[in-house]
């Protein structure tokens, strides 16, 4: 081992998370130029290569960011020249050459950069792909993760998330967004697709940890690292400060949601000081900081709630009447069924079980959650609270098997199970 | 989601397919796997051997027992799988509708349990 090697893996490590860091901006400036997403996407993998092997011995460049967007464009000049059948596209590439020299300058005191990032998180949350192909797109090309961590994180093979991500280029080379600017209203609705992504992404990173379900809190943390970034770009935006004290907030749950054999642990069971404090804080710094100064909106509010949450020390010190003042302005704001079965666990924390079980039964009548376990679970949970123990087992019982996860499965048959024996048939 | 699509036939139902047919079935089928390779919600799948060569083996008395043939006798065997990963059951429907074994048995879609999940 030569000496030299003895900063090696934290070097590499630093410039993995240098490149991880860059790669959102350098992307977004080669798409918006060349208008082509796919082949920007290519060339600049290519000059993250380089760089993650020749910074990993020389270190970064003085002006890391300048160095990415020069070599990727070149090697997309290059790619052009070789391409047949893109003879059309020599005048670009010869007028690329020329504005090669002017891309060097400086880039961070570049005041498009934050433009150049949010003009990719919009590329990829584009309305014209399906939810899926946002997710797979946005963490490959704005999240710096490599296709099969992408692919391992939602179980399936590498071949089948590989697809997915050229498809979604694909079509953003038909139908991508035009290049103009924004107006005001279209600007706010691709936000809003762009924080619907990252949040999906977040849930689908915030399940129970341990196990086969390691691989997928790195979304997690790519969500909550993204949710950063666009807070970062916009600092006024209320709701990207909600969002982000939202993720943090739920977050600083991970160690407690669940025990070492993989047994999920409800939130007024948990062992509060397993919650991360920092994550907390932080959260709340946020949410307190952005409620009196913004507009309102639905990832402050469920900020607030996580917050007041996270307050108490013990469950039995939840300000339930808060949760439910927080829940009712929620219901204005962005009603949903959801966001109502979220209210009647609160309403029966504040009124007793019977005032939530009614308002189940309005949403049951509704029927867009017909079926759905957690409703029946939530059902389950406010029965057993009543007293009513067999009804309570027969929902939970049906909760148990209308899920599909494992672990959610294994909760609602201990619940049943805890409730007693089932009654015996008759024997006769 | 992930569902597996499992594919019924009744024997006879396929034997009294004249060539045309039978290739017809294999085309569409195909066409439609490689719809869905391209759409990024394709896992895998394959054609399984006639059950004929199947074997089924049960614990009796402290050991394992086989029996040829299938683990359950019934008109229709199981002929095959697909694996797929989509954004709904009305999703997996519609990719359902256009399976062409529908018309000589029939398909059952199963999701698959995700081992992870949400604290409740």
């Amino acid at each position: 081992m030569r000496l030299g090697d003895v900063n090696g893996p934290s070097r590499a490590s630093e410039v993995e998370d240098l490149l991880r860091e860059l790669l959102p901006h350098v992307l977004g400036t080669l798409a918006r130029r060349w208008g082509d997403f796919d082949a920007a996407e290519d060339a600049v993998q290519d000059a993250l290569l380089i760089a993650a092997r020749r910074w990993a011995v020389e270190g970064p460049p003085d002006n890391p960011r300048g160095w990415l967007i020069t070599v990727a464009s070149r090697r997309l000049t290059d790619q052009y020249r070789q391409d047949a059948a893109r003879r059309r596209r020599e005048t670009t590439a010869a007028a690329m050459d020329a504005a090669r020299d002017r891309v060097s300058a400086p880039a961070d005191t570049d005041p498009t950069a934050g433009d150049d990032t949010l003009f990719l998180l919009f590329l990829c949350c584009h309305p014209s792909l399906t939810a899926e192909s946002q997710i797979a797109l946005t963490l490959r090309a704005v999240g710096g993760l490599t296709t099969a961590q992408i692919a391992s994180a939602f179980l399936v093979p590498v071949s089948t998330m590989t697809r997915r991500i050229s498809r979604a280029k694909q079509r953003m080379a038909v139908d991508g967004p035009t290049f103009g600017p924004l107006s005001e209203r279209d600007r706010d609705e691709r936000l809003r697709a762009v924080m619907q992504v990252l949040y999906l992404i977040f849930n689908e990173g915030y399940t129970a940890s341990g196990g086969t379900c390691l691989q997928r809190a790195e979304l997690a943390a790519a969500a909550i690292r993204l949710a950063r970034l666009v807070h970062r770009l916009l600092p006024d935006e209320g709701e990207a400060a909600g969002l982000l004290a939202l993720m943090l907030l739920t977050h600083a749950r991970s160690a407690a949601r669940s025990r070492p054999d993989g047994a999920l642990v409800p939130l007024e069971k948990q062992d509060r000081g397993l919650w991360s404090a920092a994550e907390i804080r932080e959260g709340i710094d946020l949410i307190e900081q952005t409620l009196p100064r913004s507009l309102v909106g639905p990832y402050q509010i469920q900020a607030a709630i996580a917050a007041v949450h996270s307050e108490a020390a013990r469950a039995e010190d939840t300000d339930w009447p808060q949760i439910v003042a927080l829940y009712e302005l929620l219901e204005t704001v962005a009603p949903s069924p959801v966001v109502t079965l979220n209210h009647a666990v609160a309403r029966a924390m504040t009124d007793g079980p019977q005032a939530g079980l009614d308002m189940l039964a309005e949403l049951g009548s509704d029927g867009r959650l017909a079926g759905y376990h957690r409703l029946i679970a939530v059902q389950a949970h406010l029965l057993e609270m009543r007293g009513d123990r067999a009804a309570a087992r027969a929902a939970y019982r049906t909760a148990a098997r209308r899920t599909t996860s494992l672990p959610e499965q294994r909760y609602l048959e201990s619940r049943a199970s805890a409730l007693g024996p089932e009654d015996k048939p008759e024997v006769p | 989601m992930k569902y597996l699509l499992l594919i019924y036939s009744a024997p006879q139902t396929w034997s009294a397919l004249t060539p045309e047919e039978r290739a017809r079935v294999v085309r569409e089928h195909s066409a439609l796997e490689r719809e869905l390779t391209e759409s990024g919600e394709y896992i895998g799948g394959s054609a399984l051997a006639d059950p004929e060569q199947s074997k089924a083996v049960r614990f009796r008395d402290g050991s394992p027992v086989v029996t040829d043939g299938p683990y359950l006798e019934a008109k229709e065997h199981l002929a095959g799988y697909d694996m797929i990963d989509c954004e709904s059951m009305e999703r997996a429907m519609e990719i359902v509708a256009r399976n062409p074994h529908i018309r000589l048995g029939g398909v059952e879609v199963r999701p698959l349990i995700d081992p992870c999940g949400l604290e409740m």
